[in-house]
């Protein structure tokens, strides 16, 4: 076996290796973790923080 | 309670109702320059020079400077827009609160197939590179690992993916800086060779203008690739720790990187190399690089052209995953992809679900096809872009919301990018217009089965969550 092929075979083996890690990593996060927790984000975290006391309830737009 | 301000590692089920899981918000200037100059400074190692092969050494200048206006008028309506639409998503989440739902998911879709498709390209790229090096090495593997790699990378978080992409677009940077400096541009007749290569050739051919002006006008389409994916900036926005500062700071400064490389790229290319052999080139710096005749300046070139591509691709997984991620949380794709890594704080299932897809096109080896994909989505995402802004600044005028930045001569900005955007349409359809066709059918299926079926499953009571003040005349 050549030099050549060997760094083929540790390319194809690094990649494998990578998606397992991950997809390890995910199976684990999914049998540990509530699905609404995982898909709780919502848009507008940062401008509560910043508008939040400047604009009141009824100023609001759609929601 | 809330998890919004800290990572935590802890099972989370039994408050699952009330905890809220968000990405993590980690990111400067420094990190924001580095997505946006990372993803597109591989248009200065190659791609750039076939303006040359359409409209001659000065058509390729003309198209330089026509897409740096182009550029310039996105970097300030997006830095606008995004520093005060801070979330992820970019431009999907200002075109969902200014234009509404379809043109968001339309948004959407541009900027998947945008980053996606050029992710794609750049592994290619690598893929050959390695192929070139040793032809023993497989190009399907490096473009497997490429992918792969950069992805598992985003996967753990995006502080270290993007202070990773800070130091390889910098180094990248340096070498196109380096080969300024190496073939002594103060003496245009030393190493380069101005005078010799804007000649007139004996056969009566003017390298300068070879087409005359419709060549200019054809050069325009590959004028886009000095400066193409600089909007992806905004995608960042939800995970700066400082959007209204750190946004505008980013895009502009990157903005401004970019015009340097794209001046410099043209004049050391055009200086060094042949205008047909450039026009043709795979890699044009490192050919001139090799016209240089100095092993440095060759070396210090290749790897930076490798650098380039892994950077832009780098860039993209943190983009196209940002976006799809976005649309899930809104539920215009399933919401399923809306999720944030418990520990990572990134959108593991957008990143993950991605992977195969840039592959496919990855392992197509269909450049040209590819790219043309990208850049057609680059460009219909810049038509609605003007009409955004325009909008946002009726719907919100300047004492309504608090803005990070106030981009300056508004509305000319909004019209020179429609009307710049729109010729650049007509060059690439002279040069693509099969590729633009299937596009355009592509996304007007997308929005019928959107609007015939998926909208219905949308949850519209959560589709708007920003803190906001009733836009003006609503």
């Amino acid at each position: 076996m050549s030099t050549m092929e060997l760094v083929n075979y540790a390319a194809w083996g690094l990649s494998i290796g990578l998606v397992a890690w991950m997809a390890y990593d995910t199976y684990q996060v999914e049998t540990t973790y509530d699905q609404e927790l995982l898909v709780s984000s919502v848009e507008g975290e940062i401008e509560k923080e910043s508008f939040g006391d400047e604009i009141t309830s009824t100023q609001r737009g759609v929601a | 309670m809330t998890l919004t301000t800290a990572a935590s590692t802890a099972p989370a089920t039994a408050q699952a109702g009330t905890e809220r899981l968000r990405l993590s918000r980690l990111l400067g200037p420094m990190h924001v320059w580095a997505l946006g100059v990372g993803i597109v400074l591989v248009g200065e190692f190659m791609g750039w020079n076939f303006t040359v092969a359409k409209g001659g050494i000065f058509g390729s200048l003309v198209a330089c400077w026509f897409a740096g206006i182009l550029y310039s008028c996105v970097a300030m309506i997006d830095s606008e827009v995004s520093s005060t639409v801070a979330s992820a998503g970019g431009q999907y989440a200002q075109a969902k609160h200014i234009l509404g739902p379809l043109a968001a998911f339309n948004v959407g879709l541009f900027l998947i197939f945008e980053y996606s498709m050029l992710e794609a390209a750049d592994a290619i790229v690598i893929g050959a590179i390695a192929q070139k090096v040793n032809p023993a090495l497989s190009a399907t593997a490096f473009v497997v690992l490429t992918i792969v790699a950069l992805s598992w990378l985003n996967y753990r978080g995006v502080h270290t993916t993007l202070t990773f992409n800070f130091v390889i677009t910098a180094a990248a940077f340096a070498s196109i800086i380096i080969l300024f400096f190496g073939a002594e541009f103060w003496a245009p007749t030393k190493i380069l060779k101005i005078d010799e290569l804007y000649a007139v050739t004996p056969e009566g051919v003017d390298p300068k203008a070879p087409f005359g002006w419709l060549g200019f006008l054809a050069a325009l389409q590959f004028g886009i690739w000095y400066y193409l994916g600089i909007e992806g900036t905004c995608q960042s926005a939800e995970e700066c720790r400082s959007p209204g500062r750190a946004l505008p700071i980013g895009t502009i400064a990157g903005l401004v990187t970019l015009l340097i490389a794209a001046t410099i790229t043209w004049y050391v290319g055009t200086g060094l190399v042949d205008w047909v052999t450039l026009g043709s080139s795979a890699y044009p710096l490192y050919d001139a690089a090799l016209n240089t005749g100095k092993q440095w300046l060759i070396v210090t070139l290749g790897i930076g052209t490798v650098l380039s591509c892994l950077a832009s691709a780098n860039g993209c997984i943190n983009d196209s995953s940002r976006a799809w991620f976005s649309m899930g949380r809104d539920q215009f794709i399933p919401r399923f992809f809306g999720a944030v890594h418990p520990r990572y704080r990134t959108p593991y299932r957008s990143i993950l679900f991605l992977i195969p897809i840039a592959i496919s096109f990855g392992y197509t080896g269909l450049l040209d096809q590819v790219v043309t994909f990208s850049i057609i989505s680059g460009l219909l995402l810049y038509g609605i872009m003007p009409f955004n802004m325009i909008r946002f600044r009726k719907m919100y005028p300047m004492d309504a919301i608090k803005r990070g930045y106030i981009h300056p001569f508004h509305p000319y900005t909004s019209y020179v990018l429609l009307l710049f955007t729109a010729v650049t349409f007509v060059a690439t359809y002279f040069g693509y217009w099969k590729n633009l066709i299937a596009a355009m059918l592509f996304y007007i299926a997308a929005s019928i089965w959107f609007v015939a079926h998926r909208y219905r499953m949308v949850n519209r009571s959560k589709l708007y969550t920003m803190p906001w003040p009733r836009p003006k005349g609503y």
